[in-house]
């Protein structure tokens, strides 16, 4: 079982929606940091114009500065917000009028606007500041205009614009987090399909997989193709192998039975006529395992890699009859078919082995000169195949065992037999989601009766 | 000539801070229990009487010491430090001075939240009336003439009845009354025909008074023919007493000054409970559509549709700038010159 690490998909979202709730944060603090310079500038650009409102009513009378406050200089300050104003006018650093311990920013040039933010009576203040000579009596005097404004008003403002760059912040990352996630699944999309065009895939289907797939998947689809061209081949390698080996093994016993049956025929002795008759039946039954070791082989092969075809199960026994008719005649043993229609899916090369093998069983038991009965039955939802012989039956032994590898029944002396037949049978049924189902014949004293049974197509 | 003020000249040792307070009236409304609520105002304690009552009838414990001085007497003792629990003036300007330098404290409530936001500055000072400035004449010195509904008519018909008007016309000086004050400077202001209006009133040698109600007396009793800038309020309570029948309020239709007379809590204020309830009181009182029975009318009442041009006097720093003492003394100097011609 390979172990599973956290999903590309989840941490693609992840990483998006971190880089989202970055961008989101910074993009709040740049607002609000924006607001504030904002919001600072309106308040300077009002004192300001306060400041020098009240700087241009400075004027001389009889060599004495003269200064008229303005009604707009002060209630243009409280237009834009309830802030508390404090203003004072110096000559030559001597208060003139106002709050003679307003602190006052150094003067820039005459004429220049200076701001400062100081501390007065326990609040933080913008200042303005502006200075303007004027010629009085002894000669020249600087005028400096002091305005002053608390902060609230302004301080409200960027709060205010601050708290909405935080809805908006918070906003934003919602909607960059879902579309994070709906990136996450479109990059994944193309992973995703080839995950289920491959699962898609019928059972021998090694084609390569040719669908257009982005440069970055490319390598994995090459390298699966190139997997499974390895493994195309080396499966056909393997079938190759088997039949070669099947042909390898039958072809010189068949010569050697043919060899044999030639002796038989040409010496006359009775002990050498039965020699020969012995060695003709174990090169028979030579043959016969190497078929169902092959068959065994092939089975354990397909099992993993099962066709699913739609068959009729009758044509199948069918067929498996007419390809055993000449054994069981050479004993003269009858093989007698009721066939009835029954669709199945499955592989047909396994099923037909299956059956095959139940019926070379069925013959190898059976004694000379008796019926081995096929019979096809249906219910709603399964089909079943019984094998009927007329030989010594199954034994004593639990029926279960007999499918097992290798196994044979206690009651088998004398018949040669590899135990794999009923193996090969079972393996396959189940394979299908069938069963075999040993018992032994109803209606007769003796004799087994085998039942392959199958889910209907 | 000068009729002084009706001060009753009572030297008063204020707790706390060592000051004389010139005191016109004072009374305790005492209560059940031990608090006292200390009001400073500048509100004749026959009007202000009934929202003390109306007071005590919610709280009958608390006592209330209720003081009545001038408005800039108010002005200079809650910045030396005076302890009262509430400050009421009809002189915004000097109230907003005293919030803007901190003298206030803050106050926030349901109440004062309905407030409009012309109707109160910071949660500092809040306005509970709004009052015009209106001319009462005594009808009999009228008789013959067509009443005056514009500054224009009204200097008209001055300058062309010196006799009949000669030493009985009445106004503020403005040196002396807060309320005055901030009505002068408010006209200055807002209309040309202000210092016109004061050049003829200043031939026909007016006489000067503190307050309102004085004014409104002597008219009443034909010593005056008209008083001009009087409190519309408490001409219109006088009028209803009236029972000779020749008092008549005039409100000129070129421009109206509204003020809003305004309460604070000074920063010194110990019971600020107790006058944190009666400002929600007065605000309520305030807020009210129904005129109802009490003496000053509401916010609502002046403020809508009568006044002509921005309606009642703004609370805001502007209110400062004729406070300056260099603009204060500018300005009081072109007055005398209007007023006391020789």
């Amino acid at each position: 079982m390979t172990s599973e690490t956290r999903s590309i998909g989840r941490r693609l979202t992840l990483l998006l929606a971190g880089v989202a709730a970055l961008l989101s944060l910074l993009s709040w603090g740049m607002v609000t940091a924006l607001a504030r310079e904002a919001t600072q500038r309106t308040q300077d650009n009002v004192l300001a114009a306060s400041a020098t409102t009240i700087a241009e009513t400075l004027r001389t009378e009889q060599g004495e500065v003269r200064l008229e406050l303005p009604y707009a200089a002060f209630s243009m300050l409280g237009a834009i917000s309830e802030d508390r104003v404090f203003y004072r006018v110096t000559a030559d650093g001597d208060t003139l009028t106002g709050y003679d311990d307003l602190p006052q920013p150094i003067a820039g040039r005459q004429g220049q606007i200076v701001f400062d933010t100081a501390n007065y009576v326990g609040v933080p203040i913008r200042i303005a500041s502006i200075s303007r000579g004027i010629l009085a009596g002894d000669g020249p005097v600087l005028i400096a205009v002091t305005v002053g404004q608390t902060r609230d008003g302004a301080g409200a403002i960027a709060s205010e614009l601050s708290r909405l760059a935080a809805i908006l912040s918070v906003a934003f990352f919602v909607v960059a987090v879902v579309l994070s996630a709906f990136v996450a699944q479109t990059s994944l999309r193309p992973l995703n399909e080839i995950a289920a065009a491959v699962s898609r895939r019928g059972p021998s289907d090694l084609r390569p997989l040719e669908r257009p797939a982005p440069a970055d998947l490319a390598p994995l689809l090459a390298a699966l193709n190139r997997l499974m061209a390895r493994l195309g081949e080396s499966i056909r390698r393997s079938e190759d192998f088997i039949a070669e080996a099947a042909h390898r093994i039958r072809t010189p016993l068949a010569t050697v039975r043919a060899q044999a049956e030639i002796a038989l025929r040409t010496v006359s002795g009775e002990p050498e006529k039965d020699r020969l008759r012995r060695i003709i039946r174990a090169v028979d039954e030579s043959s016969r395992s190497a078929g169902q070791l092959l068959d065994h082989a092939t089975v354990a092969f397909r099992i993993e890699d099962l066709a699913s075809d739609r068959l009729d199960l009758a044509d199948l026994a069918s067929q498996t009859v007419a390809a055993m008719d000449p054994t069981a005649s050479m004993r003269d043993i009858r093989l007698h078919l009721q066939t009835a229609s029954a669709q199945i899916t499955g592989d047909a090369v396994l099923l037909e082995a299956a059956i095959r093998n139940v019926l070379d069983n069925a013959i190898k038991y059976s004694p000379e000169d008796t019926t081995v009965t096929l019979t096809i039955t249906r219910n709603e939802a399964e089909a079943c195949l019984t094998v009927v012989d007329q030989g010594p039956g199954l034994g004593d032994e639990p029926v279960a065992a007999l499918t097992e590898r290798f196994r044979r029944g206690t009651n088998t002396d004398g018949i040669v037999g590899s135990g794999l037949g009923l193996t090969i049978a079972a393996d396959v049924l189940r394979a299908h989601s069938g069963r075999l189902e040993l018992t032994t014949a109803p209606n007769r004293s003796e004799g087994a009766c085998v039942s392959l049974v199958l889910p209907l197509a | 000539m000068r009729v002084p003020c009706l001060a009753l000249g009572v030297i008063f040792w204020c707790t706390g801070a060592a000051l004389a307070l010139e005191i016109e009236d004072h009374h305790l409304f005492p209560g059940t229990g031990e608090r006292v609520l200390r009001i400073v105002s500048t509100t004749d304690l026959a009007v202000f009487e009934p929202y003390i009552l109306a007071f005590q009838d919610d709280r009958p414990a608390v006592a209330v010491d209720y003081t009545v001085v001038s408005s800039s007497e108010m002005h200079s003792a809650i910045r030396a430090g005076a302890q009262f629990d509430l400050a009421v003036s009809s002189a915004m300007d000097l109230q907003f001075q005293l919030a803007n330098d901190g003298y206030a404290q803050r106050y926030q409530s349901a109440a004062t939240e309905t407030l409009p936001d012309w109707a109160r500055w910071r949660d500092l000072i809040f306005a509970f009336t709004t009052e015009p400035a209106v001319v009462v004449i005594n009808s009999t010195s009228f008789t013959g003439l067509d009443l005056p509904v514009t500054r224009q008519e009204l200097i008209a018909i001055l300058r062309d009845n010196p006799d009949r008007f000669a030493g009985a016309v009445g106004t503020y000086d403005v040196r002396e009354s807060g309320l005055g004050f901030l009505f002068a400077t408010q006209e200055d202001r807002s209309s040309d025909a202000y210092w016109r209006l004061n050049e003829v009133m200043g031939r026909l040698k007016p006489k000067f008074y503190c307050c309102s109600s004085q004014m409104i007396e002597d008219v009443a009793e034909g010593e005056l023919a008209m008083a001009y800038n009087v409190l519309g309020s408490y001409a219109a309570e006088k009028l209803a007493q009236d029972q000779s029948g020749q008092m008549q309020i005039l409100r000129m239709q070129d421009f109206t000054n509204v003020m809003l007379r305004t309460v604070l809590v000074p920063a010194t204020a110990q019971n600020t409970e107790a006058a944190g309830a009666m400002i929600d009181m007065l605000v309520r009182l305030g807020m009210r559509d129904d005129p109802g029975d009490w003496p000053l009318p509401s916010l609502s009442q002046t403020s809508t549709g009568e006044a002509i041009g921005f309606g009642p006097i703004r609370l805001g720093p502007g209110l400062m700038v004729y406070l300056d003492p260099l603009n204060r003394r500018a300005f009081l100097a072109e007055w005398e010159n209007a007023m006391e011609q020789r």
